[in-house]
């Protein structure tokens, strides 16, 4: 109606264009972000619905038995013991590095990082090498801690270096001792990236399937890859899984629930001061002791096996025409997988940084559940869905390649709304003002400065994809080799050696990455 | 009570080769129950000096006394937490996960038998530094500027501190806010009688604070006396200048008579003569604007603490307006400004009456 009477003043009209333009690209942006959410949400809707068409009395039968419990402890034991022991040792080696005058802070620090180059599954290659014996729930432990106490340590020991150093010295002046300040000022401080690394290090307990095949501890995991393997499709595997999702919203609603709602940012706005680092005096000796055992056996052990098998196995194992090709399969793979994610991710973190809202918040909140689920369920999902619906696309590139977009969506929206917030509308603006069209300022501001946040997530997503196993094992094309199936074919067969140029390259791989993320955690905390 | 005595302080940072020395020998005396301030601008060592009288970081070099106690003798001092002095950092330093009756709770005992006597205590010192009671249970973060500098004030006042420690605590407020909460500290802490150092970059804080004034400038205090004494009278030049606007102007004098630019100006020094600088403030010079048509034609001339000049630039600022003027007679064309008040300001090319009120202070 109101467009009936604009024609009449032409300058209304073309502010009126301009504005619909503006609304008709953000509707483009949110039917996308829409559509990508709706896929996204395919393996949680797997889940529901092979329960209703299941039928109650076999869901009960299948999921009430004893083999289902057994499971249950195991796994809940693995996270009650691994997800605390983590975090005491993050936190520790995180106050050594960052909080005291440990020598060789700096590289001890990178130590601490570097487990993270080492995917979970050569981890426990590595051990199962040194001491065949270990197994069972103690080995399952042992080696999930020292693969993952990273992920604690990196937001741990960031949010130490960012603590502003005036409070500590504010409840010194109100008497308390140097270890009651730690344990009521600063502690509590570290709840959130404690609870955030927690989280993130029990999604990946209930996730992975190598580490805990390799040193015979059976979850939730194993015992679905297992149920798929024997029954292939079978009802059973598919009730192991809906008890697996269920345990990951178990996981999410208790982080969720206990994280609280504090501000844990500094208040006020004086400029924070450096932190005095602690002296550590006499105790220096014993305290180089933490770091130099965790670097010995996270790095130590991995490498020292990597060694002994590629000497052990001499020439013979660098077989480099299957080497080349399962290092271009894998390349392959994680570009295409990695460049497809970061496209996708863009009207998500676009909307929720230039237009948040309530459908935002629904469709992110679906990406981030649906990626917060091990590969295994989406794995099973695309089986199941492409077998009953569209079979030509039954163990194709493109399934795995959506495989790896639902698994790692997140990871590529986190690294763009960054990047996205970082050029913000006012910066179009003042181009725009200076006479760029809509589409340059686009270009020339705002992915400019968003570029370098994308790379980081298109690396991210990058290096997951090539160390990904589990999805890539159910869903790849037959005679699809990348390097982690490959190596996993190899330690299968007991070929420990042939296995060992395969670790090491995706190891070599991944050292860039992590050395980027250990640069990261650093700068996050403004140096 | 207790007074506080420094002596000989000293103390680097930073390697041997780019040693940077923060305090280049120190001695102050602070009077029991009275307020002192340091002043002086960024990087002039006074924050160093804060930290080491809280017992945050040792000097390298000097003695720290609190009523008679040795606190830091060198290297080897009492640790902060065993000193019970107070400490209110810049921004507060609140803690943000903790509620503001918690924040102000945190150096009470924590015993569950003594819990009604602390939270009466909680609630006591609210009302000491006049904040509603209905802001105990909020977050930090839900409380404005003002607020939060006095939940920290309040958190220091809990375990009745024998020096309380004031590190730019009102730099962050709007300025409005900050004259009114640094009245209300200033009166809060003389009245509980409680020995209190500011440490602030700003001269008019420090000066409407304290009792004492102690400027400091590359780890050394150049000057430390009364606040009209140190304005009055500043040490030199540089500490004229970083305590109000002034007028430093080359002279000589004889017979308690300085010969300057402005003519003969009445000199606070009688004994001297000879070549020196002289210091006056803008508010003892007083402009009017000449009559119609030249001080000449009305038969006005220069004469004792009377001079012209031609105003060359206005700066109209409201309450007052800021004028450079260009000094006209024997004196090579001098440029000043002056300050004058808003009304009747003489406009740009006017000539001007400037007569001197008081005397200069001779370097």
């Amino acid at each position: 109606m109101t467009t009936a009477t604009l024609p009449s003043t032409p300058h209304l009209t073309q502010r009126q264009a301009r504005r619909l333009s503006r609304v008709s690209r953000l509707s483009w942006f949110a039917v996308a972000a829409v559509a990508v959410s709706l896929v996204a949400l395919l393996p949680l809707g797997f889940v529901v619905w092979v329960g209703f068409q299941t039928g109650w009395d076999t869901v009960v039968a299948l999921v009430f038995r004893p083999r289902v419990g057994e499971l249950l402890v195991n796994t809940g034991l693995l996270v009650l013991l691994t997800v605390p022991l983590c975090t005491v040792l993050a936190v520790a080696l995180a106050w050594l590095t960052e909080r005291s005058d440990l020598p060789g802070a700096r590289t001890w620090a990178w130590l601490a990082a570097a487990p993270l180059a080492v995917p979970a599954f050569v981890h426990s290659y590595a051990w199962i090498s040194v001491a065949p014996g270990l197994q069972g729930l103690f080995g399952g432990v042992l080696v999930s801690v020292l693969a993952y106490f990273p992920f604690l340590y990196l937001p741990i020991a960031a949010a130490l270096r960012r603590l502003d150093p005036g409070m500590e010295d504010a409840a010194a002046s109100l008497g308390e001792s140097p270890w009651g300040v730690f344990r009521r000022v600063v502690l509590p401080q570290l709840r959130l990236p404690i609870w955030g690394g927690a989280l993130l290090v029990g999604l990946h307990l209930l996730a992975e399937y190598g580490l805990y095949v390799m040193i015979r501890f059976d979850t939730f995991t194993t015992a679905i890859v297992d149920q798929f393997q024997s029954t292939y499709n079978g009802v059973a595997a598919n009730m192991l899984a809906g008890v697996l999702v269920v345990c990951c919203f178990v996981l999410l609603g208790l982080e969720a629930g206990t994280r609280g709602r504090e501000r844990y940012a500094r208040v006020g706005t004086g400029s924070a001061r450096q932190p005095v680092s602690a002296r550590l005096g006499r105790y220096t000796a014993l305290c180089l002791v933490l770091p130099a055992t965790v670097a010995l056996l996270s790095l130590g052990v991995p490498l020292v096996t990597l060694v002994r098998w590629l000497v052990a196995g001499g020439a013979k194992v660098w077989n480099l025409p299957e080497l080349g090709a399962a290092l271009g399969q894998s390349l392959m793979l994680g570009l295409a997988g990695a460049l497809l994610t970061t496209l996708v991710a863009v009207p998500m973190a676009w909307l929720s940084i230039r237009a948040p809202g309530r459908l935002q918040r629904v469709l992110e909140g679906s990406n981030y559940l649906v990626g917060s689920l091990p590969g295994i369920v989406v794995a099973l999902a695309l089986v199941t869905i492409t077998v009953r619906v569209a079979l030509p696309l039954y163990q194709t590139v493109f399934t795995v390649l959506l495989a790896y977009v639902l698994m790692f969506l997140p990871r590529a929206i986190v690294n763009w709304r960054a990047g996205i917030a970082q050029a913000p509308l006012e910066l179009e603006q003042a181009a725009r003002s200076l006479g760029r069209t809509p589409l340059q300022s686009l270009w020339q501001v705002t992915l400019r400065l968003a570029a370098p946040s994308a790379a980081s997530g298109f690396a991210m997503v990058f290096l997951a994809i090539t160390n990904e196993l589990t999805a890539t094992l159910l869903l790849s094309p037959n005679g699809t080799q990348t390097l982690a199936t490959a190596f996993w074919s190899h330690t299968s067969e007991i070929d420990y050696a042939g296995a060992a140029p395969y670790a090491l390259i995706m190891v070599l791989l991944s050292l860039p990455l992590t050395w980027l993320l250990h640069l990261q955690s650093k700068r996050a905390a403004g140096r | 009570m207790t007074s506080l005595e420094l002596r000989g302080l000293r103390k680097t940072y930073g390697p041997a080769a780019a040693l940077v020395t923060a305090l280049d020998g120190i001695d102050l005396n602070v009077q029991a129950g009275s307020r002192t301030a340091i002043v002086g601008p960024s990087g002039s060592g006074k924050t160093s000096l804060l930290r080491i009288i809280a017992g945050f970081e040792a000097p390298d070099a000097g003695t720290v006394r609190l009523g008679g106690q040795l606190l830091a003798d060198g290297q080897a001092i009492v640790p902060a937490h065993e000193r019970g002095i107070g400490y209110v950092p810049q921004d507060g330093a609140l803690f943000p996960h903790l509620s503001v009756a918690d924040n102000v709770g945190f150096g009470l005992p924590r015993h569950t038998a003594e819990r009604a006597q602390r939270d009466q205590r909680i609630s006591e010192l609210m009302d000491m530094v006049s904040l509603d009671q209905a802001l105990l249970q909020r977050r930090p973060h839900e409380l404005s500027g003002g607020q939060q500098q006095r939940v920290a004030l309040a958190r220091a006042l809990a375990q009745r501190p024998r020096l309380m420690l004031l590190d730019e605590p009102f730099s962050a407020l709007d300025t409005g806010l900050r004259a009114t909460t640094r009245k209300a500290v200033a009166q809060l802490l003389s009245t509980a009688g409680i020995t209190s150092i500011l440490v602030t970059h700003d001269q008019a804080e420090a000066l409407s604070f304290a009792d004492q004034v102690a400027v400091m400038r590359a780890g050394q205090l150049v000057q430390v006396g009364r606040p009209q004494d140190v304005y009055a009278r500043p040490v030199d030049p540089v500490t004229a200048h970083f305590m109000g606007d002034a007028v430093v102007l080359p002279a000589q004098l004889s017979g308690g008579w300085a010969n300057c630019a402005l003519g003969q100006v009445a000199a606070a020094d009688t004994q001297r003569s000879g070549a020196v600088q002289i210091m006056l403030r803008p508010e003892q010079l007083q402009v009017t604007q000449a009559p119609v048509g030249g001080l000449a034609a009305a038969g006005i001339g220069t004469g004792v603490g009377v001079s012209h000049g031609v105003v060359v630039d206005a700066d109209f600022c409201g309450a007052g307006t800021e004028l450079t003027v260009r000094l006209s007679g024997g004196s090579d064309g001098a440029v000043l400004t002056l300050h004058n008040t808003g009304m009747q300001a003489p406009p740009v090319g006017a000539e001007v009456c400037i007569s001197v009120r008081g005397l200069a202070h001779v370097f």
